[in-house]
């Protein structure tokens, strides 16, 4: 679908604070709150604006560090329906986070969140890899995030380095 | 030996020190103070103009470099002023590299100015116009844009500061401390007054990547305007790169090469690893610039709405990260509200007398800050105006 600018903006907006009230999203963009209430509304309806959620730095909560892998999955796909029903056999287990298929040397990347090593690696030997249709997995755990989706963990003391009042 | 101050310049002691100065040191030892007061973007400059002037350390470039700055980067700001503004220099012998667009502004008046020829400084301007003017042994002579027009100058208004000595006008737009631009169409009714008068106009257009609801007209480009425009231009606000010092001028071959006998004694040449990063943030694409620009827009709107909903009234600025609300509702003077509203509610702000007498009555709130700074400041200057 075909976005207005005034759209296009909204999301924007959102995508980078999606706490943002829509007072002000209204004043940035210039349109009513009643506009803009319902022009959220309308992209909502519209799955745009899919769902609202919040970067979590997990590592820094004690007993919640969790671990996160990255698994490469080879596949044989299916007559009919491609890779599509494996796929979705796959995100449907709410350990996997994210699903996507991908060009080059596998098939499905999928991101799996588990408490503990432990809990991944059985996740993978006991679910994933004796689905019919996947030929191997590669497992790779993630050590540290650094940035994740657009948001640097701890960013360097880029604070303001201006100088308080100038011309 | 005489008292130093006996020694003195005179140009140099009647120059009247800035009144940002005062309100840079009463801020400067506060805690918690937001501040809208700073005249540059809130973004650092792009990481890859950043790494670009980190290789060109690496790899030894350390050295001067042409006294008009790498021929490589001329072509770049040629084919850049080209593509942007549809006007077109000589990279050899029409641009010259400059160490921010201040020294740009100096040279260009060294350049023009004979002793007692009058330049025409439209206030409320950027507070080195007119010292830059006596330093270059020229008379400022300030003529007032008014809020009735927006801050737009009218050429009524310039008509009666013209004399036999008028030589130039300084002309900037978007303007600091206003963020009033002139549109095409004004920008020609001025030229008509300037090919009348046949004067020189300095455009210093250096906030021309800021400009929010229409095109940006660079004054070169107005027909018939070439000859008589230095035009200056630079990477610190659109690049944000405030900090590398870094600017251009460009001009016919004559006002060039006269402004490069300045610029070749006085400075030899602008720091080249400084000229190395700004050649990546030409080359590396407009996608950082474009996005500075858009986030600008929306605190732009966010903040001049949120100024007007509080009751001080502000025209909507078309260009730069400037708002210059009106405070006469407060029964305050500028400097008044200014020095209160830092002492109370720990915000900093610029009062607008600093910028020539029509600024009174008015503050310069720039909104390069974040989203949460802005809708703190609102809170706060709110309770301030409330009370």
């Amino acid at each position: 679908m075909k976005l207005s600018e005034k759209e296009l903006e909204v999301v924007e907006i959102l995508e980078k604070d999606a706490r943002i009230s829509s007072e002000d999203v209204a004043k940035m963009i210039g349109l009513s709150l009643q506009e803009t209430d319902e022009l959220i509304k309308k992209l909502e309806k519209e799955k745009v604006l899919v769902h609202y959620t919040t970067v979590v730095d997990w590592s820094k909560i004690d007993g919640h560090e969790g671990v996160t892998a990255m698994i490469d999955v080879k596949v044989t796909p299916k007559r009919g329906v491609g890779f599509d029903e494996v796929a979705e056999r796959i995100y449907r287990f709410k350990e996997v986070k994210s699903v996507y298929l991908m060009s080059g040397a596998y098939d499905l990347s999928v991101i799996i969140e588990g408490k503990s090593m432990n809990e991944v690696a059985r996740f993978v030997s006991n679910k994933l890899s004796t689905l019919d249709s996947v030929l191997s997995t590669t497992t790779h755990f993630i050590l540290k995030k650094y940035k994740h989706d657009g948001t640097i963990f701890e960013p360097l003391a880029e604070d303001d380095k201006r100088i308080v009042v100038s011309p | 030996m005489k008292q130093t101050k006996s020694y003195l310049a005179k140009t140099v002691e009647d120059l009247k020190p800035s009144g940002i100065r005062k309100f840079f040191d009463l801020a400067a030892g506060m805690e918690g103070v937001i501040s809208l007061g700073v005249g540059e973007p809130d973004f650092v400059t792009s990481w890859s103009a950043r790494e670009a002037a980190i290789l060109s350390l690496e790899q030894g470039f350390t050295s001067y470099t042409a006294n008009s700055g790498l021929l490589e980067l001329r072509n770049e700001v040629s084919s850049y002023m080209k593509k942007r503004f549809d006007v077109d220099y000589n990279p050899k012998s029409e641009i010259i590299i400059t160490v921010g667009a201040s020294q740009a502004l100096d040279i260009a008046l060294r350049a023009i100015l004979d002793p007692g020829d009058e330049v025409i400084v439209i206030e409320p301007s950027f507070v080195s116009y007119a010292p830059l003017v006596s330093l270059a042994g020229g008379k400022p002579v300030a003529v007032q844009a008014t809020e009735e027009y927006d801050f737009k100058i009218q050429t009524h208004q310039l008509e009666k500061a013209i004399t036999d000595r008028t030589k130039a006008i300084m002309l900037c737009s978007p303007n600091n401390p206003t963020g009033t631009m002139l549109n095409e169409k004004e920008l020609t009714e001025l030229a008509t007054f300037i090919e009348t008068h046949d004067l020189l106009v300095l455009s210093d257009e250096i906030y021309a990547e800021l400009a929010y609801d229409e095109p940006y007209v660079s004054f070169a480009a107005i027909e018939g305007m070439r000859h008589r425009t230095l035009l200056i231009n630079g990477f610190s606000k659109g690049f944000a790169m405030t900090g590398w010092r870094l600017g251009f001028v460009c001009a016919n071959e004559e006002l060039t090469a006269a402004m490069l006998k300045i610029h070749q004694y006085a400075m030899m040449c602008a720091p080249t690893m400084a000229q190395y990063a700004a050649l990546e943030a030409l080359k590396g694409g407009r996608e950082d610039v474009e996005d500075m620009k858009k986030s600008y827009r929306r605190r732009r709107n966010y903040f001049v709405q949120s100024l007007n909903d509080i009751g001080l009234s502000c025209h909507i600025p078309g260009g730069a990260f400037y708002a210059f609300p009106s405070i006469v509702s407060t029964g305050l003077s500028s400097e008044q509200f200014a020095e209160q509203l830092l002492i109370e509610e720990k915000v900093a702000v610029v009062p607008g007398n600093v910028f020539g007498s029509s600024g009174e009555g008015h503050i310069r709130c720039s909104y390069a800050s974040s989203m949460e700074q802005l809708q703190e400041a609102v809170k706060r200057i709110k309770r301030f105006v409330d009370k």
